[in-house]
């Protein structure tokens, strides 16, 4: 027998492991739940990381109330089946409490008030640990995050003053008021996220498998059609083989044209990819450094 | 990618260090162009940068430099992870500046290395950063070191120049530990012997650099000798059926597990068997580092978070007094007398640095002992007393379990990074 592991299986024992770090170091963590398969992968992770437990942290959704009914679907059920307690942060609200204002014009999108609902989730939750699905091939910003990522008492992330991670040995003190994000995939790319979700068979929303839907082109993308999307007069609705890369508010998420039905075919198809997952992301496109500047106010 | 050659793939960490314009962000551009791992979305958004900022070539470091500040100072503020893959390996990039802040740069992106990248211009040869670089690649004990003579291409492909470079990095290195070092002559502007052989290097018979990361024997970096389990936290399901089940759970940090092996719990001392090795997927024959399991034992023992499964006959040192080569990585100098938090595996206890042996100084290696300062960026070695037992090896035999930080209890910050020795 030879004693080494595969990538995917390092990858794995490398989450599990900081995951449980998680559990032990602080009081009160979650897992942050988009319903995307970055937030999948890790909700299975955190599964096999307390086996046979039942996984000790609840799920937090931030529902910007722009979904798709498909994720929603798929939420619900996974909550169900694991047993495990689910947080709705709702953007909705917050607007409605005047927390936010609303963006306004046609590429209005809830995608950056966000921000200030899972602040105020995490905050009214008591929560000190927010565990996310967030990768760092996934865009440059992200490059540069820790595992454990320390946030000041108003969520803020300063990527200037990190703490160094060395070896396996992560610090989670902190002081009263502030809290970590922690990124148990940081190492995965997208296309170990497949692989694996493929090795493992793990349950996926039906967005990202290809499937005819109704689409809109729009900023270079196939925008699917909603009630939150006012079409332009010279925008015209189409029907196409359509799936997703990422998941995010429907009014941001666009679709990529597509014949990957299965499984199999969507890692065949991300193995070839001429394009970033999140180049289809509108949120993205805001500036050089449009990520960056969400996150030092305390984005995801 | 095809077929199923993923679930064959191994994962290689490697770091890469030179100084500022020795080519290193073009290097790593070039490993990501050659190698197809750059998509377009990203190729055109580097292009738009580099013409903003009126360049007339396209600017790989823009591809690696994330932040802001980065972009508008032109320099690698903080280490970057950076993911490509062959068919044969995963890889993981630590891309580490070569500007200030070097040493406690390389020290975190040493740590969990494989391979270090020792990239050097082959016009100015063996200098001062080169020597420090491997000096803190040698003492962070990375396995592999290939040392990249670049820019070949200014030296006209000079097989007389490249000798001459090696010889004289090999008189410098017989200083250091490292048992594994090779040298590959290239140029990362134009792509030789990166990712294609070159055409203007024929004297030269070695692999290309892609090749030596595919290839590179990296099984036995991981130490199967010594069994050492940290347990992380207990797992009591409570549940109907499983009731009474009791787990350890953790990462393995050295050996090897199996159901039957006769076991010691540190600190308490007890023995017992290892009854199962679970995982979701089911029990396991078999538990080597690094993997993330749970373990159940014959007996019920109290065990909890910090305590180490070991053997009877392979046990590491007990020990609250340790002999470290600290590396202090915070702005805020070490106080005399101070104390810290020390987390070692999973455990943790307070400590005080009671005496200061000697500082090194990384251009020389020479031992300065009569400077007892310990402040950003230095390295030196030191006594410390922890409040409990710590379970110890020597650095050397396991980085896992032979690796220490401290924590200021102040700030919370990680102020220092140690390598034991015994």
């Amino acid at each position: 027998m030879r004693y080494t592991l595969t990538h995917l299986k390092e990858l794995e024992a490398e989450a599990i492991y900081v995951i449980r770090e998680v559990f032990a170091q602080f009081e009160n963590p979650a897992i942050l739940f988009s319903g995307g398969k970055d937030s999948i992968v890790l909700t299975h992770l955190a599964k096999k990381a307390f086996w046979p437990a039942k996984i000790p942290f609840p799920l937090v959704h931030i529902d910007t109330g722009h979904n798709f009914p498909e994720t929603m679907e798929f939420r619900d059920n996974l909550v169900q089946e694991l047993g495990v307690r689910l947080i709705v942060g709702s953007v909705q609200k917050s607007i409605d409490d005047g927390a936010v204002q609303e963006e306004t014009g046609k590429n209005a999108s809830r995608n950056a008030l966000q921000t200030v609902t899972l602040l105020d989730s995490i905050e009214s939750n008591g929560i000190d640990a927010a565990m996310g699905g967030a990768r760092r091939d996934e865009e440059k910003a992200r490059a540069k995050e820790r595992f454990f990522s320390h946030r000041d008492d108003f969520g803020q992330w300063d990527p200037k003053n990190q703490r160094p991670e060395l070896w396996n040995l992560f610090n989670g003190k902190k002081n009263m008021g502030e809290h970590f994000r922690v990124f148990p995939i940081s190492n995965w790319t997208e296309m170990d996220v497949w692989q694996y979700i493929l090795l493992e068979n793990i349950a996926i929303p039906s967005l990202y498998i290809a499937h005819e839907r109704k689409v809109v082109w729009r900023n270079n993308t196939w925008l699917p059609v909603s009630e939150y999307i006012t079409l332009e007069d010279n925008e015209k609705v189409e029907t196409k083989m359509i799936r997703f890369r990422t998941l995010g508010d429907i009014t941001i998420t666009g679709g990529v044209e597509s014949e990957a039905d299965t499984l199999e075919k969507i890692v065949q198809e991300v193995a070839s990819a001429r394009q970033t997952e999140r180049g289809n992301r509108a949120d993205d496109k805001r500036g050089e450094t449009a990520m960056e500047d969400r996150k030092k106010q305390g984005y995801f | 990618m095809s077929d199923n050659s993923y679930l064959d793939m191994q994962l290689l960490r490697f770091t890469t260090a030179g100084s500022v314009d020795d080519g290193k962000s073009t290097l790593i551009g070039r490993l990501l162009f050659d190698s197809k791992s750059i998509f377009e979305d990203q190729l055109e958004s580097v292009e738009s940068s580099s013409s903003k900022r009126g360049l007339d070539h396209i600017d790989l470091a823009l591809l690696t430099d994330g932040l802001k500040d980065e972009r508008e100072q032109g320099i690698t503020i903080d280490v970057a992870y950076r993911y490509f893959a062959t068919p044969k390996r995963k890889f993981i990039i630590a891309d580490t500046p070569g500007h200030i802040q070097y040493t406690r740069n390389m020290v975190t992106g040493a740590s969990t290395a494989n391979l270090a990248l020792i990239l050097l211009d082959a016009r100015h040869g063996v200098v001062e950063q080169t020597c420090r670089h491997s000096f803190i690649a040698s003492l962070l004990q990375i396995p592999h070191l290939v040392v990249c003579v670049n820019k070949m291409d200014l030296v006209d492909y000079s097989e007389e120049r490249f000798n001459e470079i090696v010889a004289e990095y090999k008189e410098f290195a017989s200083k250091l530990n490292v048992n594994d070092i090779r040298f590959v002559p290239i140029s990362a502007l134009h792509g030789d012997n990166v990712v294609n052989r070159s055409e203007h290097t024929d004297w030269y018979n070695g692999e290309t650099l892609l090749h030596t990361l595919e290839n590179i024997h990296i099984d036995s970096d991981q130490d199967h000798v010594n069994a050492r389990f940290p347990v992380q936290t207990v797992i009591r399901p409570k549940n109907d059926a499983y009731h009474d089940y009791r787990g350890y759970a953790g990462r393995i940090a050295g050996g090897i597990y199996k159901p039957g092996d006769d076991v010691l719990v540190l600190p308490s001392g007890f023995s017992s068997k290892i009854k199962s090795i679970d995982t979701l997927d089911g029990p396991v024959d078999e538990a080597f580092s690094p993997m993330s399991v749970t373990i159940t034992l014959e007996d019920d023992i109290d065990i909890s978070r910090g305590d180490m499964i070991v053997r009877p006959n392979n046990q590491p040192e007990v020990s609250q007094d340790l002999d470290v080569m600290l590396c202090w990585l915070n702005n805020r100098p070490a106080q005399p007398r101070a104390k810290y938090i020390i987390r070692h595996t999973t455990n943790e206890a307070r400590c005080m640095i009671k005496e200061v042996l000697y500082k090194v100084n990384i251009n020389t290696l020479h031992r300065v002992e009569d400077d007892k300062n310990i402040s950003m960026n230095d390295i030196v070695r030191v006594k410390l007393r922890s409040t409990k037992p710590l379970f110890i090896d020597e650095y050397n035999d396991n980085r896992n379990t032979g690796s220490i930080i401290l924590v200021d209890e102040s700030t919370n910050e990680t102020v220092a990074a140690g390598m034991i020795r015994l």
